[in-house]
């Protein structure tokens, strides 16, 4: 079978943009298929931007609510900064799936359902009293009800394979006709295909079959009147590959062993959204990299401190929960002064919460949540790729001033992904390190005069004997000390070490919009798509505004004060109740408004752009 | 420049000049000292040696040394050890602990650093009481112990660090006493030897919230009718005269005499067996084990691949099948595509 045979003509549209979603069972493979359908995208040379949603629950019940996985994308032939709001897509391949999933889909959009799916146990399961595709519902979608299964056991028939292998190939079904509808390549997801079943030819066989299948049933349909293209996207020349937040954590740990010479060393307990650090980490131990998955969180931050303390870099990956368990570990690392990565990867709390969704509430808990003063430098990577940068950076600080540094992502971030425009090493600057070896001198705690570091001595160098700990110490010496005045002066000097750091760190500027205006929007984190979307909205339609992102939380940039004084009014949208604003309002003493949903989602452009009309309105 | 030869030190070299500030008389003095001495016997140079502690009375052992240390958080003090002999396998690394500190908030992670058989040596000061804080019953304590936290007396069963420390597959456990001070002395060299995680009970009075813990075999009058000090290759023979044996029958050990029995059933000592039964029957007696001498000496010491040797054989594998690949190559992976 070619692709072309029995080709019928039928027209291509073009389309500037669309945004489709996969949804399914748990155990439909609608991440996986999703994964495919975006690598064919970014070889189209579409900007993209991909939201995964999964289950916290490995396998829920089969067909039920809880059990949906969805994968959405949005792809664009101009530049894009979310998953999209609204989908013109939904492929729902069970009842449970189109209950979830319809609210977001677009009134007219399209929706193919697998219908073979749409029995009276699973839509019972999915609480449907009767069929939702006999109920209304082709008045307000164009509804195409596909026999997805039943095409996939036809494709395979000849092959007379078990009905469970047959039945997990019908996402490959649905990939095909996706592909066929918005013109993208198959060649990718086969090549793929072939290297992973090269042990097993039958099911690589069966995979290929049904893959086609659903291609060319949309080629041969009567249903599609057409199919669609989207145009390569303007965007930056250079060498691009597709990147999850969690993927470019990764690769910026590998790089920072690169620009500092250090071993790296991550203490990780294993935990959503996570993990994928750790898996993905402790493949490169030819890198420079010792991975260690601890016995709990509170061991993993432990052995990374241990592991600066002996000359390494020490990192731990978490999410918020586990920042919890390690905040007396990390006032050690305060305390005593010693450089750690702490990479918290937030998710849906209080509690265990929302552990596969994403949330930007533990922003208060980087800054405070500690016992007593204890200052620490906050880093938030703003995209998937981002986190590349921003790991370097937050190593960068952590060496240069000697302390512990959070790196913040979320679930948004690491598990979403975007296409990455691949970056030179070379162009990024060494990092330097220093270890004491001069005994002359010597004293653990004598500082740098300018960064105010102490000096980093490591056991085993002759003459430097000297012991660390959480007491409280004389200044310099570093001998305990309970003296009320010393006590007083340390706590001023960590607070002026971490402060000062705003010496060092780029100023805040706009990234869309006027200088000076009616409405700065100003965020932190994965809020930058929206809210970049957002402000492109609002000076479409007229509006003096600006958007500007911070990277670095505390300190905050220099500039930061004066900035926000070129605008009337700040509008600060987060995945949180107004974490941010809060410190913005007690540190400039400005009346910033919030845009707060903390649904587990990311915000919606519109949720933005609607309440900064309202803001200019007054 | 210090000096880097080893043979040169004497006790003075390890001593800190900071004040030691435990209570007079307490039994950290005795270790102290042991610990002074016996590091110039090791071959190693200062620098090499790191003490590394939680919080506790005992942990504050690494500010009176004059070698590298550090004083962590309460009961993590294996966690940070873990990381520094991870990169830094050449050190010579001493956990100091206590039993509420090891194996109270500490006991998890007692288990998994012994279970992996991490290099370093863990030292625990076992004085059945939280001194610290003032005299609260710790997880060592004897049943009905009344303290300020127990004052009708603990309903909590005790733990054998012992016994622990061999349920978790400790390779080398040893148990000793703070007025011992040669036995120790010879029980911390042994421990220095070790390759792998060596456990070594110490125990230590505390003579303001828990004094004469241990009398009951260390008393002059008593101690070599309570006591049985164990050594490779010997039979199990204990008592003023010399006249009492430890037999085994089937899993328990009972004591023997010319009366009931003949000294050549005498237990005999074996610490290199790789099965824990032995060392566990050995460490329960008179602890566990009512009517029976407490064991003193190395209980077990076995040799098995360290955390360190198996971490640094599985990097310098993955070194040699990728060595060829470069930053460049992992950043350029997977399917990419350029723009022009």
């Amino acid at each position: 079978m070619t692709l072309t045979e029995e080709k019928k003509e039928k027209k291509i549209e073009t389309l500037e943009e669309a945004t489709i979603r996969f949804a399914g069972d748990s155990g439909d493979g609608m991440q996986l298929t999703g994964g495919q359908f975006t690598n064919a995208t970014a070889i189209v040379g579409n900007d993209l931007s991909t939201l995964p949603d999964f289950p916290a629950e490995i396998r829920a019940p089969a067909g039920s609510l809880a059990g949906v996985s969805a994968f959405q994308i949005h792809f664009s032939s101009k530049e894009i900064h979310t998953p999209g709001d609204i989908l013109d897509v939904l492929v729902a391949m069970n009842p449970a799936a189109l209950k979830t999933n319809l609210k977001d889909l677009k009134p007219g959009g399209m929706l193919i359902v697998n219908i073979n799916a749409f029995n009276e146990t699973n839509l019972k399961k999915a609480g449907y009293d009767k069929n939702p595709l006999e109920d209304g519902l082709t008045q307000k979608y164009k509804v195409f009800s596909i026999e997805i299964s039943r095409l996939t056991q036809l494709a395979l028939e000849e092959m007379k394979l078990p009905a469970k292998v047959v039945d997990r190939s019908k996402n490959l079904f649905a990939l095909g006709l996706m592909y066929w509808l918005y013109t993208r390549p198959m060649e990718k997801t086969i090549e793929w295909l072939k290297k992973k079943f090269a042990k097993d030819p039958v099911t690589l066989e069966a995979n290929l079959k049904v893959l086609k299948a659903g291609y060319h049933f949309g080629e041969t349909t009567e249903a599609f009147i057409s199919n669609y293209e989207i145009k390569h996207a303007k965007i930056l020349p250079g060498k691009y590959r597709n990147i999850t937040g969690n993927e470019a954590t990764v690769l910026g740990l590998i790089a920072a062993h690169q620009l500092t010479g250090l071993t790296i060393f991550l203490g990780s307990y294993p935990i959503t959204p996570a993990s994928d650090i750790l898996h993905e980490l402790s493949k490169y131990k030819n890198f420079g990299i010792r991975t260690f998955q601890a016995e709990d969180e509170i061991a993993a931050i432990g052995s990374a401190i241990g592991a600066s303390f002996a000359g390494g870099l020490g990192v731990t990956t978490t999410s918020g929960p586990g920042v919890c368990l390690k905040s007396e570990f990390i006032n050690l690392a305060v305390k005593t002064e010693l450089p750690i990565i702490i990479c918290d990867i937030q998710r849906g709390g209080p509690s265990t919460g929302l552990p596969t969704k994403t949330e930007q509430a533990d922003l208060l808990q980087a800054v405070f949540g500690r016992n007593s003063e204890s200052p620490v430098p906050i880093i938030a990577a703003a995209t998937p790729g981002d986190c590349f940068e921003t790991m370097i950076e937050a190593v960068r600080i952590a060496i240069k001033y000697m302390t512990p540094v959070f790196f913040m992502s979320d679930g948004y971030l690491a598990n979403g992904s975007e296409p990455w425009r691949i970056p030179e090493i070379s162009n990024f600057s060494k990092i330097e390190v220093t270890f004491r070896k001069e005994i002359n001198g010597f004293s653990p705690f004598l500082r740098d005069e300018k960064t105010l570091a102490r000096p980093w001595a490591l056991p085993g160098t002759p003459g430097l004997e000297h012991v660390i700990g959480g007491l409280e110490s004389e200044q310099t010496t570093g001998k305990v000390s309970y003296d009320p005045q010393n006590h007083d002066a340390m706590v001023k000097i960590r607070a002026k070490r971490i402060a000062q750091i705003e010496n060092d760190i780029p100023d805040i500027k706009v990234v869309f919009g006027e200088p000076k205006g009616d409405l700065l929007i100003l965020g932190w984190g994965s809020t930058l798509g929206a809210i970049n979307a957002a402000t492109e909205k609002l000076l479409e339609k007229g509006y003096k505004v600006a958007n500007a992102h911070l990277r670095h939380l505390n300190p905050f940039p220099k500039n930061l004060g004066e900035f926000l004084k070129n605008y009337k009014k700040v509008l600060i949208p987060e995945v949180n109740l107004g974490q941010l604003k809060l410190l913005i309002r007690a540190k400039y003493l400005v009346d910033a408004q919030g845009f707060n949903v903390v649904s587990g989602q990311p915000l919606k452009v519109n949720g933005i752009v609607e309440t900064a009309e309202k803001m200019i309105r007054g | 420049m210090a000096t880097t030869e080893p043979q040169k030190y004497t006790k003075a070299d390890f001593e800190s000049p900071n004040d030691v500030r435990w209570c007079p008389g307490c039994g950290d003095y005795a270790i102290l000292s042991a610990v002074q001495s016996v590091m110039p016997t090791l071959g190693i140079p200062k620098e090499k040696f790191v003490f590394i502690s939680g919080i506790g009375c005992s942990s504050r052992f690494p500010y009176y040394m004059n070698c590298y240390g550090f004083h962590t958080i309460h009961g993590r003090a294996l966690t940070v050890a873990t990381g520094v002999k991870s990169i830094n396998p050449d050190l010579s690394v001493w956990v100091i602990t206590g039993d509420g500190d090891g194996l109270s908030i500490g006991g998890n992670h007692f288990m998994h650093a012994i279970r992996r058989n991490q290099d370093f040596k863990i030292l625990l000061f076992n004085n059945k009481i939280y001194g610290l804080t003032k005299g609260q019953y710790s997880p060592t304590s004897e049943l009905g112990k009344k303290t300020k936290s127990t004052p009708y007396g603990s309903i909590d069963n005790p733990v054998n660090p012992v016994s622990l420390a061999i349920a978790s597959g400790a390779t080398f456990v040893a148990r000793t006493v703070d007025n011992n001070v040669k036995h120790m002395m010879e029980i911390l060299k042994r421990a220095a030897a070790h390759k792998g995680t060596a456990f070594v009970e110490i125990y230590q009075n505390c003579l303001v919230f828990n004094d004469n813990a241990f009398d009951d075999f260390t008393k002059k009058d008593v101690k070599d009718d309570h006591s049985v000090y164990v050594e490779h290759g010997k039979p199990l023979i204990f008592g003023k005269n010399h006249d009492k044996a430890i037999k085994l029958n089937g899993f328990h050990s009972e004591v023997i005499n010319a009366a009931n029995g003949s000294m050549k059933e005498a237990l005999v000592h074996n610490e290199n067996v790789d099965d824990r039964g032995l060392s566990y029957v050995i460490g329960q007696m008179g602890v566990e084990n009512e009517g029976l001498p407490v064991a003193f000496g190395v209980l077990r010491d076995i040799r098995q691949p360290t955390y360190q040797e198996r971490l640094f054989e599985q990097e310098n594998l993955a070194k040699e099948k990728g060595s060829k690949a470069s930053l460049e190559s992992i950043l350029n992976a997977g399917d990419t595509w350029v723009v022009k």
